[in-house]
């Protein structure tokens, strides 16, 4: 602490150099809080998802239905506990950019299945026993300012038409990443008024009694339905979610790429402008060795250099990320769980002083092997 | 009491048998050649001679700055040419205070902030690291200037802060490699009157290496260096060593 003040003040020495750099950290740890909020949105699901549930859906493609008669087949195999449905059903409120998930689920058997959504009693028998009734997160009813009670008209993007529920109830959970806005209405009110699928629904989630049996109850359930017109593909919760997440690409892969560009390119810089500033105080180190500071505490200094740096830039450039996050999803709809966790901002300011430290390393080697009146001939 | 021949018991410097060489370009130079040398607490030495002779080569041993080729430098009880590393500096920050030519100075950093730096690395609170910077600062004549910059001084006032930053810490030996070798006239009597002073009044155990016979002649005694040999100058010699021999 007694050196933070040398520290600052050579920071200042290159007002503009130093901003630069500034700036590359902060641009890259923006980027960074973006990219991991983006990756965290889309496979917000993956997290959610439970290890006792499987999710059987038609074997050909998600979008394919499966009939609803599966439901009393799938309750045959052993070690399945329970099993609900539910279908997409992709209305928007007033337009399209008011686009939310919405879908129609078996009012009887989803809480069974779904316990980490909480409702009194009275709110749940108030849903149960409307049949134009529906349940809304926290956030949707923040977002367009829905309570209980209000009547909400959707339109209809596959069935057609406008569609109104009353809100009955609106749901409670102490997981902030099950909390994405989203709708949840009778199915018995979908499958009585649409044109056509009747019968059929979007998938099935299956709680099993043990999680060890998942794969083996997995496989039975396919092969119950091997052979038939709507053959089935049964995962694990965590894998269905997954594979959903990447249907618009390896999400992983394109976050990594470009992550590890971004921050090989930040080491490159730092690392530079860390070593034009030691060249530059060749002397200075020197005369610091001659008072008496020591190898280590000279390595500490120019890396302290480095990191805080790295610290102030990139914190500025998380803390940008936040502020941005915290306007919601910008796509729309896409992004339902645009949420920028606490654990990413530490893992960005962890990743931050680690670069911090890697381009330091080298420049602070290099003062501390620095001999004094080699350094001091320089002059 | 100042003697070369390396006959001298229980000096504060007891320099034995000094070989520096250096290697440049493929070929060995030898900088000092089996130097001895024998100082009393409180001498002001001046080391002269024409350049390359190993001067400023004879202070870095003595500051412990550089390692000698072969020999042992025996300060105060301790061989630093044997220590190395973390005792090294902490054994300089303790007994050492450089003033150099060039002063130095850390150009971002006050008076004050640049005369309390050896105290950062004592265990000194930050009021007795104030009192002690302040003292410093009196001492040379710049208690008006602790807050200055070093581009806010003249080249006096700069090197008056860099002799307050070696003797802050209240060193055994101050070393001081021409400081006034940048100075003007008046600028530099001012430095060594400063130097003087530290030497009578404080009792400090001063190294002097310069070009300029007036600066030498501040001195108690002046050593002649010549390609890398100690010469003890005397009344007879070609040199003469105490003011009263030189006749001026």
């Amino acid at each position: 602490m007694k050196f933070l003040h040398l520290i600052l003040v050579n920071l200042r020495r290159k007002k503009m150099r130093t901003a630069l750099t500034l700036g590359s950290f902060m641009v890259a740890l923006f980027l960074f809080g973006i990219l991991i909020t983006i990756k965290t949105a889309l496979g917000s699901g993956v997290d959610v998802a439970g290890v006792d549930r499987l999710v059987v859906r038609n074997r050909v493609s998600l979008i394919q239905p499966l009939p609803i008669a599966y439901r009393e087949q799938i309750l045959r195999v052993p070690h399945v506990e329970e099993a609900t449905f539910a279908t997409w059903f992709g209305g928007y409120y007033q337009d399209m950019k008011n686009f939310f998930p919405n879908f129609a689920i078996d009012v009887s058997t989803y809480r069974r299945v779904y316990p980490e959504y909480r409702f009194s009693e009275e709110s749940w028998r108030a849903f149960a026993e409307d049949r134009e009734g529906c349940i809304i997160s926290p956030p949707l009813a923040k977002k367009f300012g829905w309570k209980v009670g209000d009547r909400i008209p959707l339109e209809a993007t596959i069935w057609g038409g406008t569609w109104e529920f009353n809100v009955r109830a609106i749901y409670e959970t102490e997981r902030r990443e099950l909390t994405s806005p989203e709708l949840w209405f009778h199915y018995d009110y979908l499958d009585e008024r649409r044109g056509f699928w009747k019968g059929l629904v979007g998938w099935y989630t299956v709680k099993v009694d043990d999680p060890a049996s998942a794969v083996e109850v997995a496989a039975a359930i396919d092969e119950r339905f091997a052979n038939s017109p709507y053959e089935s593909k049964t995962e694990t919760e965590k894998a269905f979610a997954a594979g959903f997440a990447n249907q618009i690409g390896n999400i992983r892969l394109l976050m990594l790429s470009i992550g590890s560009v971004v921050f090989f390119t930040l080491l490159l810089v730092t690392g530079n402008t860390m070593a034009s500033a030691v060249r530059e105080r060749t002397n200075e180190l020197a005369v610091l060795k001659t008072i008496g500071m020591n190898d280590p505490t000279v390595l500490v200094l120019v890396m302290a250099e480095s990191v805080a740096v790295a610290a102030i830039g990139g914190g500025a450039g998380l803390v940008l990320a936040k502020l941005f996050t915290l306007r919601g999803d910008p796509t729309g709809g896409m992004l339902q769980n645009f949420y920028f966790a606490p654990r990413n901002l530490a893992l960005g300011l962890a990743l931050a002083l680690a670069a911090g430290a890697a381009a330091g390393i080298i420049p602070a080697l290099g003062a501390m092997r620095l001999k004094i009146v080699d350094a001091l001939r320089r002059v | 009491m100042v003697r070369v021949d390396g006959t001298g018991t229980g000096a504060l410097v007891e320099i034995r048998n000094l070989d520096k060489k250096y290697h440049r370009g493929g070929e060995e130079i030898d900088v000092l050649r089996g130097l001895n040398l024998d100082v009393e607490k409180g001498e002001f030495i001046a080391f002269m001679g024409p350049s390359g002779s190993g001067k400023t080569t004879l202070l870095n041993l003595i500051g412990g700055l550089d390692t000698p080729t072969a020999g042992t430098v025996r300060i105060a009880g301790d061989t630093i040419s044997a220590l190395s590393g973390r005792r090294l500096a902490a054994w300089r920050a303790r007994h050492i205070g450089f003033i150099f030519q060039m002063y130095n100075l850390i150009p971002v950093l006050t008076a004050f902030q640049n005369v309390q730096l050896p105290l950062l690395l004592t265990g000194l609170s930050k009021a007795e690291r104030r009192a002690h910077v302040e003292a410093a600062l009196a001492l040379v004549g710049l208690s008006d200037r602790i807050h200055h910059y070093p581009r806010q001084l003249s080249g006096g006032q700069e090197q008056r802060v860099a002799i307050a930053r070696a003797i802050v810490a209240d060193p055994t030996i101050l070393l001081c490699d021409e400081p006034t070798g940048d100075l003007d006239r008046a600028a530099g009597d001012e430095i060594l009157d400063i130097i003087s002073r530290l030497s009578k009044e404080f009792k400090k155990t001063i190294f002097l290496v310069t070009h300029d016979p007036v600066a030498a002649k501040r001195s108690g005694t002046l050593l002649h260096l010549d390609k890398g040999t100690l010469l003890e100058c005397t009344a007879e010699g070609p040199l003469a060593c105490k003011p009263e021999d030189r006749g001026q």
